[in-house]
This record gives structure tokens, sequence and C-alpha cells, in this order.
């Protein structure tokens, strides 16, 4: 359109390329997600160190407690946050033309089914399923 | 109107024609172990849904994690895990300006390596001794 003062070429816009304008969004979202991550892993870590061993019963008693179960929901959504931001960027250095729609789809799909598992299993720990 | 034929167009050098420097394996590293750990977090899913199931799922879930391949899995996932963090800290130094001098990312890589490591079996001696 040559009334709109662009550099991108009309191929370009029409195959969608350059910014989408979500560039500094996407960079903050990584680094909150990180700075989360961070306490919300090493609370975790020690979690998992003492319970290895131990019975179901002792491990279900834990995680139901409202304070573990709490942290490792809050770890679950912001580490598969995360994870999605990063593959994205994987994806989007390596991937091009034809597939590349579908495996940033397939990252979408793998990051909110794995989130939900988890989620759903500490929430019916939690609720004392 | 500009010329969009699209033709082969010149690319810069990538990855193979550099020789490899500490910094830009820390950086390759840190994208490996940040997809390791996304396919990873698939035994977190897995060891939680086991644990809301019932005693024989657990059972199933620790005993995969109490075999040696369970254990090899563990283990790496714990490098994995401790390193991407530390590259992640990295980043933040990074992220306020600072740590981009040729002696400090030196340093600043150094570190990650090796506190990685360190780290990872710190942490597996402590499990060693709790469990």
């Amino acid at each position: 359109m040559a009334h709109e003062k662009s550099i991108r070429t009309p191929l370009a816009r029409v195959k969608g390329l350059g910014s989408a304008k979500e560039g500094t969004e996407h960079f903050w979202r990584q680094r909150v997600t990180a700075l989360a991550n961070l306490p919300l892993v090493i609370f975790f870590v020690f979690l998992i160190i003492s319970v290895q061993g131990e019975s179901h019963a002792d491990v279900v008693r834990i995680l139901a407690h409202p304070f573990t179960a709490i942290v490792t929901l809050a770890m679950i959504i912001s580490g598969v946050w995360h994870m999605k931001i990063g593959m994205q960027v994987i994806i989007e250095d390596y991937v091009h033309e034809g597939p590349k729609l579908l495996v940033l789809m397939a990252n979408s799909f793998f990051c909110f089914l794995v989130g939900l598992a988890a989620v759903f299993g500490i929430l019916k720990i939690a609720f004392g399923g | 109107m500009a010329d969009v034929r699209t033709k082969a167009r010149p690319l810069s050098p990538h990855l193979q024609v550099f020789r490899p420097l500490l910094t830009m394996v820390m950086s390759i590293l840190h994208r490996i172990t940040g997809a390791a750990l996304y396919f990873g977090t698939l035994l977190l899913a897995w060891w939680l849904v086991a644990a809301a199931s019932g005693p024989e799922a657990y059972a199933t879930v620790a005993g995969f994690f109490d075999s040696i391949f369970g254990r090899l899995i563990l283990f790496g996932y714990t490098w994995a895990l401790v390193h991407h963090t530390l590259g992640g800290i990295r980043h933040f130094i990074w992220d306020t300006g600072h740590g981009y001098g040729v002696e400090a990312r030196n340093m600043l890589a150094s570190a990650t390596i090796i506190g990685s490591v360190a780290i990872t079996i710190l942490l597996w001696i402590v499990g060693l001794l709790v469990g």
C-alpha cells in the first residue's frame, strides 16, 4: 500500500514476515518466568531430595500440604510458560516455511498438555482425591 | 515497487566455520539444556499423575527412577536444570548491562560449567546421604 510508510516489501507483507510487534512482550515474559522459576525450582529440587524413597502415603501427604501444593503449582505454570516461549524461539530459528506453523502449534499443545497433566496431578493430590 | 522475486541470498557464516569458544559452547549448551528440560517435564507430569493415581502407579514410577537407567536420566536432568539455571543467571547479569568484557564473559562462562557440574554432584551427594 503506497500510502503506508513501511520498509517491508509487498511479498514480505503478504507472507506475514517481519515484526509481529510482540517481541518486547515475548522477551519480558521470558525474563519474568525465568526469575519466578529460580526460587520455585530451588524449592522443588530440595523437595524431591527430601521425598525420595518415601512411601506413596508420605509423598502424597507432603505434596498435599497447601504450601507445597501452591509452590508446585506455581512452578508448573511458570515453568511451562517459560518452556513454551523458549521452544518457540528455537523453532523460529530453525524451522522455516512449510512445517513452521504446525511445529509452533505442536509446541503450544505439548506445553499445554504437559502443564495440564501436572496441574491435574498436584490438584488431585492436594484435594485429597 | 521493490523487486520481490526470491533468489538465493548469501548466508552469514554459521556455527561450523568458527573455532569453538567457551562462551559459544555455553550459549549452545544453554539452548540444548533448555530443550532437554522441555521434554524432561514429561517426567515431572508422570511423577505427579502417578502419585495422584495411587500406590501402584507410584510404585511403577518410583521403580523407574530407582533403576540405573532412571538414575542416569535424573542425574542428567539435574545437571541440565542447574546448568540452565546458572545460564539464566548469567543472562540476568548481562541484562543489567554488566559482564560483557572479554575477561568477564570468559569468567562467567567458566563459572557456568564449573558451577553446574559442582552443584549437580553436591546435590547428588546430599540426595544420597538423605535417602
